[in-house]
């Protein structure tokens, strides 16, 4: 096995220093009624080209762009990925390295998380950002967590049009504590209805998603002051696409406390949901409340500037059960590719590239809107929307599957009310053509 | 090669991204505007983010400088205890990189994502076959993740029971992740004594183990490289008291073919895909942490659960039990995508890998016992611990036999852990380190031991080849600057 450099030679003059008679002896140490028995039942090692082989097979029947047009978003966009970024990923230095506990010979881990707490910050218009939570939904219900560690109360608050399935991993890590969760309501622009708020009582949090689950862009600066008339309740906003924030006013401008969301807009292949990258940032004093790595800027004995992984003592391996988090790996080397990403995209670039995203998506909703397909809600919208369609839509939408067609996500099994509705999503992967293809098979 | 290993070489400097670049420069393509643009209200408009523009090559360059500043376990022998850096196959990285994987949408009808479904649920199969244990969840997306997971697990079946428990027991020899994690699901952390020779004494489990206990946190082979030979009794005494045992499964590499979990009394296992099943650390992560259970505790895993119907695959949404999800979608998957490529690649020579990984553990323990102190003086499974007894007495304190250590050019092992051996250097080579390469760490490891003698101050100073020496992370701390 081309992984395992022993040979017959090595192994005997190993075993002769460590004085065992042969492998087995080595584990003497484990009883016999703990050995195993049989031989593992796993299929014959492949060589490198049946592997290919067996890979190439199964990704074969997969519906995955550019083969298939994918107007689903919904929390995992197709964006273009550079090249660059590919190639400089597999920089072995970069994705065989381990967490950076020995700062003199990480720098380049180190620097490259810096400057991606850095755009991050920059990005969402907040003060401090982390290096990074395992994807969106873990990042939300671990920002909900931190609004009750800082405010001591028990009950936070989040938008029914969060993300369902980020809500429902919320829910997952509030069951065994006796913390509670509310829903808030989505009135029928498609933004969070916060009339109801003061009758909640006292919130640690209160959770909105923009663009929310429905492309709607939430009126934020409105909903933070609503929030903050309690100075205690913190203001969390989520976000499933981050290029939004190229256009869009950033959640800190808007007053948010908490921002966490998902990062795989920029740079990180969709790969079937994962990984992805829990982008996490908060305002300067709820620093030390906040879960997972921070990199921090220091200078070495001889003056020079370094970074070092810093303010270790909210985490797990000096804290233990007093951590703010029980995270340890995180997302690094995605948090890397989004930092190349946003590197490459620059200041000009995301603003163009978030630009056009909007505008093909308005030009699929007015052709859409034009063929009598109306939108279910009259809030704007970024690259996603909601559109109503008739009965019979459903074998339409089965129907252009067969031709590599995905027209949408069908929320009938998220949202009981919207039944007759489909989430449809455009990005710069999808062109003026396709999106008239689209419109052409969905009026035929 | 009586050479040293480390030398040095032209690196570059380079600035953070924002002090380079000129706005207007472009280093994306950006595809071409083909519709009209359409009006947004002022008021939800921004000013866009205050990134650098840079031209490709300048971002291509950057990226290139800081990564040769890193030390990866292709630079060369990575001996982190605990950590299993042993080599990241680049064919999994061809394989994860398939259009038909890499571009795939978590949410596509099944009827487009048969061969990502198929994938998954052969992983769960082959995860179940190694480790014994029936019932595999492959959401959770890191050790922690998985640990969470199980805690989860604990506080489901325990309500199911009828009865919420509050405590669960911890070695003292285990990962900082079992407290924090047992913390998270609302359990008390009860910490349990390891006996003078290492591992968990039954009769220090008998004593702290009750009804309000839900069950106790095992990690076998546990942190000091030992298998936790009473283990069986260990989970008589919990079980008769109605209380489950989790394994930390961070040490399987050591056990592979080895051991069988399922028939040494444990109930729920997590195994973390980026060590024993070579999947690269990516400088912090991304990693996964599946849960393999038993059959009792399959209706609490997570959902979605992948099922097979005759010759298809489907999701599987029902579960009245389950605890519900911690991930938005299935994990991570490209991750599991190349550790089953792993596994497909080694078949049953994974038994190898643990005899080979224990085999050169065990051939590094006899080599530096006597040059450095040996706490535990027997037999090692994957990882042997040594202390900086020795050279206490010259002043050489084990962070100093770290740095010392890049120098020769080897990445330190993992020190000062576990916690109860005092200044710990904890080694863990992997079976993919060949004998010559052993050989030369134990040389370094030898020539740092002299040198502790000869000249203390030489070790002091290191590391001297690296780009920047020693880091002062207290004032990093003391006054945090955290962006730029």
């Amino acid at each position: 096995m081309r992984y395992l450099p022993h040979t017959r030679e090595d192994i005997e003059q190993m075993l002769q220093v460590v004085g065992a008679a042969d492998l087995d002896a080595l584990f003497s140490s484990i009883p016999d009624d703990c050995r195993r028995k049989n031989e593992m039942n796993l299929p014959e090692p492949l060589t490198e080209w049946e592997l290919n082989g067996h890979m190439d097979h199964l990704a074969a029947g997969m519906g995955a762009s550019p083969a298939c047009k994918v107007f689903m978003g919904a929390g995992s966009y197709s964006h273009y990925i550079p090249e660059i970024s590919r190639q400089l990923l597999l920089r072995s230095e970069v994705f065989t390295a381990y967490t950076p506990y020995q700062p003199e010979i990480s720098q380049g881990t180190l620097q490259t998380i810096f400057e991606y707490q850095t755009l991050v910050c920059r990005l969402l218009g907040m003060d401090v950002a982390n290096a990074s939570m395992y994807d969106g939904a873990s990042g939300l219900a671990e920002a909900l967590l931190m609004t009750i560690r800082i405010s001591r109360r028990r009950k936070v608050a989040v938008s029914r049009a969060v993300h369902p399935l980020y809500r429902k991993v919320v829910e997952t890590y509030f069951t065994p504590g006796d913390f509670e969760v509310v829903e808030l309501p989505v009135g029928s622009d498609g933004r969070t209805d916060l009339s109801g708020l003061k009758d909640l009582g006292e919130l640690a949090g209160v959770a909105l998603q923009s663009p929310n689950f429905f492309g709607c862009i939430e009126d934020l600066e409105a909903a933070g002051k609503k929030i903050h008339e309690d100075r205690k309740t913190l203001f969390v906003t989520a976000f499933t696409e981050p290029l939004a924030y190229g256009l869009l006013k950033n959640p800190g401008v808007c007053g948010a406390d908490i921002v966490c969301g998902e990062g795989q807009s920029f740079g990180i292949p969709q790969s079937f949901g994962g990984p992805g990258l829990g982008m996490f940032a908060a305002r300067q004093p709820y620093v030390r409340a906040m879960p997972g790595r921070l990199v921090g800027k220091t200078v070495d004995r001889d003056g020079k500037t370094g970074f070092v992984l810093t303010l270790a003592t909210r985490e797990q391996h000096i804290r233990r059960e007093k951590a703010t988090s029980n995270i340890c790996s995180n997302q690094g080397l995605c948090a890397t590719a989004s930092t190349m990403y946003m590197a490459a995209m620059g200041g000009t670039g995301i603003r163009e590239l978030s630009r056009l995203n909007r505008d093909r998506a308005e030009y699929l909703k007015a052709s859409l809107a034009g063929a009598g397909y109306a939108s279910a809600f009259t809030a704007p919208t970024f690259n996603e929307f909601v559109v109503r369609f008739p009965e019979g839509f459903s074998d339409t939408w089965q129907a252009l599957l067969k031709k590599k067609i995905v027209a949408g996500l069908h929320l009938a099994p998220w949202y009981p009310e919207l039944s007759d509705c489909w989430l449809m999503c455009v990005t710069e992967t999808i062109d003026k053509n396709d999106i008239d293809g689209l419109v052409k098979e969905v009026t035929r | 090669m009586k050479e040293k290993m480390g030398t040095t070489g032209l690196i570059f400097n380079e600035p953070l991204l924002w002090e380079k670049g000129s706005p207007g420069r472009k280093g994306l393509s950006l595809p071409r505007r083909d519709v009209a643009e359409a009006p947004l209200d002022d008021a939800l408009t921004g000013d866009g983010p205050d990134f650098p523009d840079l031209s490709e090559l300048d971002v291509v360059r950057h990226f290139t400088r800081l990564s040769q500043w890193n030390f990866g376990v292709d630079s060369g022998m990575y001996p982190l205890g605990s950590c299993t850096m042993k080599y990241n196959p680049r064919t999994n990285e061809r394989q994860a990189s398939i259009p038909g994987f890499a571009n795939a949408h978590p949410l596509l009808p099944p009827s487009l994502c048969q061969g990502a479904l198929a994938l998954m649920y052969d992983l769960q199969g082959y995860l179940a076959e190694i480790t014994g244990m029936p019932a595999v969840t492959l959401q959770p997306a890191a050790g922690a993740h998985g640990e969470l997971t199980g805690m989860l697990i604990f506080a489901a079946y325990h309500k199911h029971k009828g009865k919420v428990r509050t405590r669960v027991l911890i070695p003292d020899t285990a990962h900082g992740t079992n407290p924090a994690s047992a913390t998270l699901c609302g359990f008390t952390a009860v910490p349990v004594k390891s006996g003078a020779d290492g591992v968990l004494r039954p009769e220090s489990v008998a004593e702290l183990m009750d009804e309000d206990t839900a069950g106790i946190m095992v990690t076998n082979p546990n942190t000091l490289g030992l298998f936790e030979k009473n283990i069986r009794q260990v989970a008589g005494i919990v079980h008769e008291k109605g209380g489950l045992i989790y394994c930390d499964g961070a040490n399987m590499n050591a056990i592979m073919g080895l051991v069988n979990i399922g028939d040494i009394g444990v109930d729920v296992l997590h195994l973390n895909l980026h060590k024993t099943f070579s999947t690269p650390h990516g400088g912090g992560g991304p990693g996964a942490g599946p849960v393999c259970v038993t059959r009792e505790l399959e209706p609490f895993l997570p959902t979605p659960r992948v099922v097979k119907e005759g010759n298809s695959y489907r999701l599987d949404e029902d579960g009245p039990l389950s605890v519900g999800k911690v991930h938005a979608f299935f994990g991570n998957f490209g991750i599991l995508l190349r550790a089953c490529c792993y596994i497909l690649s080694m078949g049953n020579h994974l038994k190898q890998a643990s005899q080979y990984a224990v085999l050169n553990a065990n051939y590094i323990k006899e080599s530096l016992k006597g040059h450095y102190h040996l706490p535990y003086d027997q037999p090692c499974m994957h990882e042997c611990v040594f202390t900086d007894k020795l050279q206490q007495e010259h002043h050489v304190a084990t962070l100093d036999i770290a740095k010392r250590l890049m120098d020769h050019g080897f990445h330190p092992p993992t020190i000062y852990f576990p916690l109860v051996v005092s200044g710990a250097i904890m080694i863990e080579p992997t079976e993919t380190e060949s004998k010559e390469t052993l050989d030369q760490f134990i040389d370094a490891m030898k020539q740092i031991a002299r040198e502790a003698r000869q000249c203390p101050d030489c070790l002091h100073e290191s590391p001297q080849f690296p780009k920047v020496r020693r880091l002062d992370e207290t004032a990093a701390a003391r006054k945090p600057c955290l962006r730029g």
